[in-house]
């Protein structure tokens, strides 16, 4: 959007006279998270990482209904770790105003420590040479989140003393 | 944490998509016509219809682009359909009963919609002639809303053989 949308009378007309205007569509959904997500959600809101654990042994973070292979319904669960590790990531240059981040960020799939699986999340770095697969990070709670993985601000590289970012 | 969270059961997600739509260079004209509190349509050169508001289009009758000049129509119209709303639903800005009308402004060959007001709606009918009544000009933008309504102009009602064609 132009300063002169943004500022001015909301909407601009080009040097052959045509007008543009801003056009914005929200839907201003809510749902309802069920007993699994409901609790992984209420454990991140009381700084907690849960994760649901199959009778094979396999912990889910973020926590799996039913397990995919075999149909299980999981409803045990276990404390993981806020610490973890970065399996993937890839750059965000251009973050928009949803994101978790105002500046450019890296989305990391990141596996917690005690965890088998990864989740998708913000890494809080400032560019691209300081983040890099198998990478050390932790959870940075936020101050004031309303309920939601928001509850998680991001992650922030863990600093290994006597060095930078690992 | 001093305090145990509440349970959470629901969560917002909101969505959105952010457009910046462009007009186009006819809707353009019109726009910049309202501005000046002018209305501006466009003339399709095989048929002749005029079409207001202006499509940045062909026309559909003939399928050939229309013409670049402006075609000043109205300000007043003829009312050919009418609707009185008595329903109320969200987002409503006036009180129920009220009138949304089908306007074939003078010059025009396509009727367009507006609000009908000061006149009962028990009176309105087929064939009146109305006029428009414009917001302060300090307040016009590039919108039709530079009209806040349209009002009984007290001329004659007009014959159906005459817009039986622009209906
Ligand atoms: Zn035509």
């Amino acid at each position: 959007m132009t300063d002169e949308m943004a500022d001015g009378p909301g909407y601009a007309i080009a040097d052959d006279g045509s007008f543009t205007a801003p056009l914005n569509l929200a839907y201003p959904y809510s749902r309802t998270v069920g007993p699994i997500y409901g609790a992984f959600l209420t454990g991140l809101a009381n700084h907690k990482v849960g994760a649901t654990v199959s009778a094979d042994g396999t912990v889910f973070v973020p926590p799996a209904e039913f397990h995919a292979s075999t149909g299980e319904r999981l409803d045990n669960w276990v404390d993981v770790a806020n610490e973890g590790e970065v399996v993937s990531w890839s750059w965000e240059a251009d973050p928009d105003d949803s994101q978790p981040l105002n500046r450019p960020f890296a989305w990391v799939l990141v596996r917690l420590d005690g965890a088998d699986t990864a989740m998708l999340h913000a890494l809080d770095v400032t560019d691209t040479s300081s983040v890099r697969t198998g990478m050390r990070v932790r959870v940075r709670w936020a101050a004031d989140a309303e309920p939601g993985i928001h509850a998680i601000a991001c992650f922030e590289p863990v600093e290994i003393a006597g060095g930078g970012p690992s | 944490m001093s305090n145990e969270a509440e349970d959470v059961l629901r969560i917002r997600t909101p969505i959105g998509v952010e457009y910046a739509w462009s007009a186009g260079t006819r809707s353009s004209a019109y726009l910049n016509g309202l501005l000046e509190g002018k209305l501006l349509g466009k003339r399709c050169p095989s048929c002749s219809r005029v079409y207001f508001p202006p499509r940045n289009g062909n026309c559909p009758m003939c399928g050939v682009l229309l013409g670049d000049d402006d075609v000043e129509v109205g300000p007043n119209g003829t009312v050919t359909t009418f609707c009185v709303v008595n329903v109320p639903f969200l987002g409503q800005k006036i009180t129920p009963p009220y009138v949304a009308a089908t306007i074939l402004l003078d010059g025009a060959d396509i009727g367009m919609q507006h609000l009908l007001q000061e006149v009962d709606a028990a009176d309105v009918r087929m064939g009146m002639r109305v006029e428009p009544v414009w917001a302060p000009r300090d307040n016009w933008g590039p919108t039709m809303e530079n009209i806040t309504h349209f009002r009984p102009s007290g001329e004659p009602d007009v014959d159906y053989s005459d817009y039986a064609g622009q209906l």
